[in-house]
């Protein structure tokens, strides 16, 4: 017992349940389904999980801050809806290979605008921000298809859909941009003024405000970085499909928070990691990727998913059980 | 202006402010199209609303016992598709009972984890509208079901049928709202679901057993999703097996836009309705003013916002939040 | 002191009021550098608002704020904190899961390029801090790893990472042992022999008669007067604080007790309580005496079924019982008002009449539907034999006085027709009026046959209101007084862990 304390990787598995789990089902699966172990699948599994696990990594700040977005699957499905639509346009008919350039630039922008307004309207009104993104959900939703006509668009331009069969070195570009976003974003928690003011907006948010951490700008900042991240999402999942359908994203704030509410970040702010989230994102990413080998229907991993969301809360208040001092309340 | 007027006014105007916005919404739509106003047109509306209207009442009461049900979607979906399967394999009078039976074991299990053991409202019941939705699809095998004898079936009366010239989902939608509104304002069990939403702690201290009150509150959402898809199967005669996909939103929205709070205490059953019928009256509106079938979801997301922030405005005495 | 000098901080005229409230009338104040001024009041004599106008987190309607002979204006805790005035909050204003350094630079963590923040420096300069007040733990910590204490000592340690010229410590030993106190003297007696000019709000008559050089007092929102500490006595103090002399008297008519109905032997719940034995005869109030968090309320929470005792035993009226909830213990006739009404008393959207029979709502029907007259006959009852002041029963608790929700609170469990009544604090923050009505009624219900059981932090209300008094200190019963035997510092040495073999 002593020793299960005094070795440093089990201490930090202790503080991070998540990524025993995570080492686990991979071990299952790699004695279990034929193709799991191999260098072309475990890139699959980075290259699936990145969608999700890009806007997980907002998720996390958003939630630390206290906050929730609930609006993420529709941005991602307006900035991919953007970013098809705007390479055909007829201004950019002669750039060529460019015409991808502005049209990515303004799905993200678009994102970010999204985030900025969801952002604004938690700071200015006070409204709950579970509420502002339901709203918002519906809003931008019903936006995408007016925007869409209800149809879906293809990409014309071939380098579009090809990008994302590009590799650097062994590396496919989505896991490599993912890559990135993950040691961004946890560098900017972990490491910057902004980042630990998010801990403080979110553990205690008067406290933030009496140190003049201002809370409105603060928490709109990361709403607009979500929009960011839900956008590069929305535009990497339609190079891969090489189209933007309207319906892009749907239950996708359902996946993210899953991953984020596994990964050890509360609900309530103040607490929450990327290493968490990260392995919360794997965990569901293995999990789909192993089933799918193992040829288990798709509709098992949403039964399974469920019970471990509810698993893991379970556990966390079994395990954690201070907050009411022993009183049977 | 307005606000001097809700300040003054206090909660009595604000809790008008739905029943304010709804006379608006109707004199411009009327105004704008000759048909609104039609008796059929109010007659279909009121029909079309019943499914959610129905299921909004259930969450009303959830939501006043301070908790969210984000599973009626999934639960929807699985209630729809069981009555339907079941309807031709052991008959629709055995058929209902099952699936209610069956309806009020997810309530249960959304009530046990909720009520009893104390879990987060929101992350279980998005558990399990991921859990539930996978059973619809296991149970279903992917397929959609249908009724093969559409016309034979008595069964067809709770969605087709008529009564005294009324469509049967609006007599049973107003017929439940009015049995839950008498519940929750003169009986002892609504005091008590006011009284947990409103101060858990002191409920306790009052001797009210919280945890069989929450309890409660999810069996009766999961009856009304019951009884939701009883009037949705037998409209429909069939059932996609992700057909309630997204209603747990339309539902809220509705709720919210009644002015119940999400913090629970607080919120009425008759202004639910009033919210169901906005949203329905909004969307009817905007397609008879021939938008975009979707615009109704950005007109909703402007509602929900403006309602709710008035709502938080009268409430704090200042439109802006003071944050800075 | 020199007169000749600028104070570091003045106050004229300050006033500020909110809807329906002047919350300060012209109120004077003034500190001078290297002095320790108290501020003293009632609650809701304007203590906190008028400390919330010092530390910029309100803007007073009129009046002035002059900090070294400039008058500022301060729109938010960080320019008041940029002015040198820094305010140490009562409540714990932590973020629990950042590390303590974090915690006392919040709001300006030291920067690199991009934002990025500076560790080193960060670490460096709270370690030399938290040296300075002689604390045992480094800044790297995390917050929620501390004991109260320290974490006080987090809070105050903010309050030195600029030159501080005022400082205001607001309650700052409500949660501080008593070698803890010492230190937080010794911290303060440096501040001021640096200059630095104190604030210091309290309750507790002996810190402020030990620390500070001048007090002044606020009663209704204006300022009643200041004194030097060594010309005056508490008599005097108190006096201007509540208007007129305090009425200590008690009915002393010879009082009949009736037999036990509570019984409590050897009840022991670990960590909180051990082998506490007690009992409550009909017609008696037995005051607890003793520190917050000695253990008082934790026995009333297992009486009233909240907590589950591992062992010991409860007599109710001669019978054991086993009381598994609170429903089990309002069954055997127990009621609990509790300590703190607004989070455990009250649902404060809720009107006043349902608040009142809450725990009774099941009872109170006609058919299956609630009874609104037998509602209304229980309400107007209580509020007419309570006094309570309220226009209407449909008025939510939440909008109602202190006092009136004390007494709504205590309405409601009258009307359960107790046999064991436990008031758990029950005039804390609420105005002196309704304070010496609830004594009297306390007396009045012991009177009528009640037994009651009052726990109380104040000394005067115990022995006003107590035929028995039972000291507690650390979860211990340290010694039973009778009314007549009681001494003030007997009380004080059984409460402060002293007993008589210990003192010599």
């Amino acid at each position: 017992m002593a020793y299960f304390y005094q070795n440093p990787l089990l201490r930090w598995l202790m503080r991070n349940p998540i990524w025993g789990f995570v080492l686990i089902i991979f071990i299952f699966f790699s004695l279990s389904a034929d193709h799991f172990f191999s260098e072309r699948n475990l890139m699959n599994i980075v290259v699936q999980t990145s969608t999700i696990g890009l806007i997980a990594l907002g998720m996390t700040l958003v939630m630390i801050n206290g906050n929730i977005d609930l609006s993420v699957g529709a941005t991602l499905a307006l900035a991919a809806a953007f970013a098809v639509d705007v390479q055909s346009w007829a201004a950019f008919s002669t750039w060529g290979n460019w015409q991808i350039l502005p049209a990515v630039c303004l799905a993200l922008l678009v994102g970010i605008l999204m985030g900025a307004i969801n952002g604004f309207i938690v700071w200015k009104t006070g409204v709950d921000a579970f509420i502002v993104t339901l709203g918002a959900m519906l809003g931008i939703r019903g936006l995408v298809f007016v925007y869409t006509g209800e149809q879906s668009f293809y990409a014309m331009n071939f380098a579009y859909s090809d990008f994302s069969f590009m590799t650097i070195g062994p590396f496919p570009v989505l896991a490599v941009i993912f890559g990135i976003a993950v040691l961004a974003v946890h560098w900017l928690l972990s490491r910057t003024v902004h980042g630990r003011n998010t801990y403080a907006v979110g553990g205690n948010r008067e406290a933030a405000v009496n140190a003049g951490i201002r809370v409105g700008p603060h928490m709109m900042i990361n709403f607009m970085l979500i929009g960011f991240l839900a956008a590069l999402s929305g535009v990497l999942l339609s190079t891969q499909m090489g189209a933007a359908t309207p319906n892009l994203g749907r239950d996708y704030e359902l996946w993210v928070i899953t991953a984020v509410v596994l990964g050890g970040t509360k609900l309530t702010g103040g607490k929450g990691d990327i290493i968490g989230t990260l392995g919360g994102v794997l965990a569901i990413g293995i999990l789909r990727n192993g089933m799918n080998l193992m040829q288990v229907p798709a509709f098992y991993v949403y039964v399974i998913l469920g019970s471990i969301l509810i698993a893991v809360l379970f556990l966390d208040k079994r395990f954690n059980r201070t907050a009411d001092g022993g009183l049977r309340l | 202006m307005l606000l001097a007027r809700l300040k003054a006014g206090g909660p009595a105007i604000a809790k008008q402010g739905i029943l304010v916005a709804f006379i608006v919404f109707m004199i411009t739509f009327s105004l704008m199209s000759d048909r609104f106003l039609s008796a059929d047109n109010i007659m279909s509306v009121f029909r079309q609303s019943a499914i959610i209207g129905v299921m909004a009442l259930g969450v009303t009461i959830v939501v006043i016992g301070g908790n969210l049900d984000l599973s009626v979607g999934s639960m929807l979906s699985f209630a729809t598709v069981l009555v339907v399967d079941l309807h031709d394999k052991i008959g629709p009078e055995l058929a209902i009972p099952v699936m209610v039976l069956a309806t009020l074991c997810l309530g249960a299990i959304n009530g046990f984890l909720i009520g009893i053991l104390r879990l987060n409202s929101l992350i279980v019941t998005l558990g399990m509208l991921s859990a539930i939705q996978g059973l619809v699809l296991i149970y279903s095998g992917g397929q959609n079901v249908d009724i093969v004898d559409q016309t034979g079936t008595w069964f067809a009366i709770f969605g087709r049928g008529a009564m005294f010239g009324i469509a049967t989902p609006i007599i049973i939608f107003l017929g439940l709202a009015l049995v839950f509104h008498v519940i929750m304002t003169t009986m002892p069990f609504g005091r008590r679901v006011h009284a947990v939403g409103g101060n858990p702690t002191a409920s306790i201290f009052s001797g009210i057993p919280r945890s069989r009150v929450v309890f409660m509150t999810y069996l009766i959402s999961a009856l009304c999703v019951a009884i939701a898809a009883i009037i949705l199967g037998s409209r429909v005669m069939g059932s996609q097996n992700n057909v309630g996909l997204g209603y747990e939103l339309q539902v809220l929205a509705a709720v919210i836009l009644g002015g119940t709070s999400l913090l629970g205490g607080s919120g009425s059953i008759l202004r639910t309705v009033l919210g169901v019928l906005m949203l329905a009256f909004i969307q009817n509106g905007l397609i008879l003013m021939g938008q975009p079938y979707y615009t109704q979801w950005l007109v909703t997301w402007v509602v929900i916002i403006v309602a709710v922030w008035l709502d938080v405005a009268a409430k704090r005495g200042r439109l802006f939040s003071p944050i800075a | 002191m020199n007169v000749n000098r600028e104070p570091a901080l003045r106050l004229q005229g300050i006033v500020k009021t909110f809807p329906g409230v002047r919350a300060l009338d012209g109120v004077d104040f003034e500190v001078m550098p290297g002095e320790v001024h108290a501020l003293l009041g009632e609650n809701g004599a304007g203590k906190s608002t008028l400390m919330k106008v010092l530390a910029g987190m309100y803007q007073p309607d009129e009046g002035q704020i002059i900090i070294a002979g400039q008058k500022v204006r301060m729109t938010t805790p960080i320019e008041a904190k940029a002015q040198g005035v820094i305010l140490i909050h009562q409540e714990l204003s932590l973020v629990p899961e950042m590390s303590a350094a974090e915690n006392i630079y919040l709001g300006e963590l030291p920067r690199k390029s991009l934002g990025r923040v500076d560790w080193k420096t960060l670490e460096a300069r709270s370690n030399a801090i938290l040296k300075r007040l002689r604390c045992n733990f480094r800044a790297e910590v995390t917050v929620a790893n501390l004991s109260i204490a320290n974490q006080q000592m987090v809070e105050i340690a903010r309050a030195l990472t600029v030159d501080a010229r005022v400082v205001i410590f607001d309650e700052p030993t409500a949660s501080l042992t008593d070698a803890e106190k010492v230190v937080l003297f010794d911290i303060i007696n440096d501040l001021k022999a640096q200059g630095v000019g104190i604030v210091y709000i309290s309750h507790r008559m002996d810190e402020i008669f030990t620390l500070s050089d001048r007090i002044t007092v606020l009663r209704d929102g204006g300022y009643r007067g200041t004194l030097n500490t060594a010309d005056t006595n508490e008599d005097e103090v108190t006096r201007l604080m509540i208007g007129r002399s305090l009425d200590l008297s008690r009915d002393e008519a010879a009082r009949e007790f009736g037999k036990t109905m509570l019984d409590v032997r050897n009840l022991t719940c670990p960590g909180l309580f051990e082998n506490v034995s007690f009992s409550v005869r009909a017609g008696e109030v037995v005051g607890f005496y003793g520190l917050v968090g000695a253990g008082r309320t934790e026995i009333a929470e297992t009486l009233f079924g909240l907590r589950k005792p591992t062992s010991g035993e409860i007599l109710v009226d001669g019978e054991t019982v086993e009381i598994g909830s609170p429903r089990a213990a309002i069954a055997m006739g127990i009621s609990l008002v509790p300590e703190n009404r607004k989070e455990q008393g009250l649902v404060l959207q809720m009107n006043c009449r349902d608040n009142m029979t809450l725990p009774q709502v099941q009872d109170l029907t006609a058919g299956p539907f609630l009874s609104q007259g037998a509602e209304l006959a229980i309400f107007d009852q209580y509020r007419d034999r309570l006094a309570i002041k309220t226009p209407s029963w449909r008025q939510s608790a939440g909008v109602l006085s202190g006092g009136n929700q004390q007494k709504i609170v205590i309405g409601k469990w009258l009307s359960m027709q107790p046999r064991v009544l436990i008031v758990d604090e029950p005039t804390r923050g609420i105005d002196v009026g309704s304070k010496s009505e609830i004594h009297q009624l306390l007396r009045e219900l012991a009177a009528q046959g009640y037994a009651v059981i009052v726990i109380s932090s104040e000394m005067p209300e115990v022995l006003r209101v107590s035929d028995r008094i039972v000291a507690m200190y650390h979860g211990r019963i340290m010694r039973e007084f009778s009314i007549d035997e009681v001494t003030e510092d007997s009380l004080v040495q059984a409460i402060s862990g002293i007993t008589s073999d210990t003192a010599a």
